[in-house]
């Protein structure tokens, strides 16, 4: 594929134009599945009055490429954009897109789900929010490795004092084809 | 001896800066990596003390901690994640 799959950028970026490119040329899509993640100014009973984003450069790229390959293998989808921005961020601010194209609207969906299931347990990012109390790094959500296990992947957050979540033990479920 | 570099993310790198090179001994793994890194420090051992929510990486994939660290590996210790 020439075109990029994964961005990691300070820029906010556009959305009707990432999908205008996605799905240029491929007259056999019929639907395409966006998600938007937006910074909130309330998180766990405080105000937020902006974030950082930090995030591991290399790893990040390589882990998303690694979850697109994945859900390109479980999906009937045709292609994908991953956009996520780091560095200082508003409320308001978008933080994530996730794009997906396919020929119907099932797929579309759930690849675009799955994506974000995978990005919000798996990719190395982290949040810092800046509230009245002071600045405090957002905890990881044990909801949000509920969610994965909705997809045979093991949950992330460890319970003890391992570091689990190891990729490669992953193992992969039936194409939902 | 492997020299092989340790890099730290988020809460983490605040206490600790972004990373260090430590030299280990062949077939080492990433838990014998972390209790030497523990015994450096008490803010090392603050940071990587066992009980706490923890992940690592070997060579930019995540990874368990049984994995043998090689000579050049790049090894990752960070918060639970939390992006999108």
């Amino acid at each position: 594929m020439d075109r990029a799959r994964v961005t990691i950028q300070t820029a906010d970026f556009d959305v009707s134009a990432e999908v205008a490119a996605l799905r240029a040329g491929d007259a056999a899509v019929g639907a395409v599945a966006t998600f938007i993640g937006t910074v909130r100014d309330r998180n766990d009973g405080l105000g937020v009055s902006s974030m950082e984003l930090e995030h591991y450069p290399g790893m990040t790229e390589k882990a998303i490429e690694a979850m697109i390959d994945d859900a390109l293998f479980r999906f009937d989808i045709h292609a994908v954009r991953v956009i996520h921005r780091v560095g200082p961020l508003m409320p308001q601010d978008q933080i994530v897109l996730v794009a997906v194209t396919s020929t119907h609207r099932g797929q579309a969906f759930q690849a675009c789900e799955f994506l974000m299931d995978y990005l919000k347990t798996q990719a190395p990012f982290w949040k810092k929010e800046h509230t009245p109390e002071g600045a405090r790094w957002v905890d990881a959500r044990v909801s949000d490795d509920d969610a994965l296990k909705r997809w045979g992947l093991p949950a992330g957050t460890p319970r003890d004092d391992l570091c689990t979540g190891s990729v490669d033990s992953m193992e992969r479920v039936k194409p939902c084809r | 001896m492997n020299t092989v570099n340790v890099r730290y993310f988020a809460s983490i790198r605040e206490v600790l800066g972004s990373g260090e090179k430590v030299e280990l001994a062949e077939g080492t793994t990433v838990a014998a990596l972390r209790d030497l890194l523990i015994g450096r420090s008490p803010e090392h051992a603050a940071e990587l003390a066992r009980g706490k929510a923890l992940r690592c990486a070997l060579n930019q994939t995540l990874s368990d901690e049984s994995a043998v660290v090689g000579q050049g590996a790049e090894v990752a210790f960070f918060p639970p994640v939390t992006g999108g």
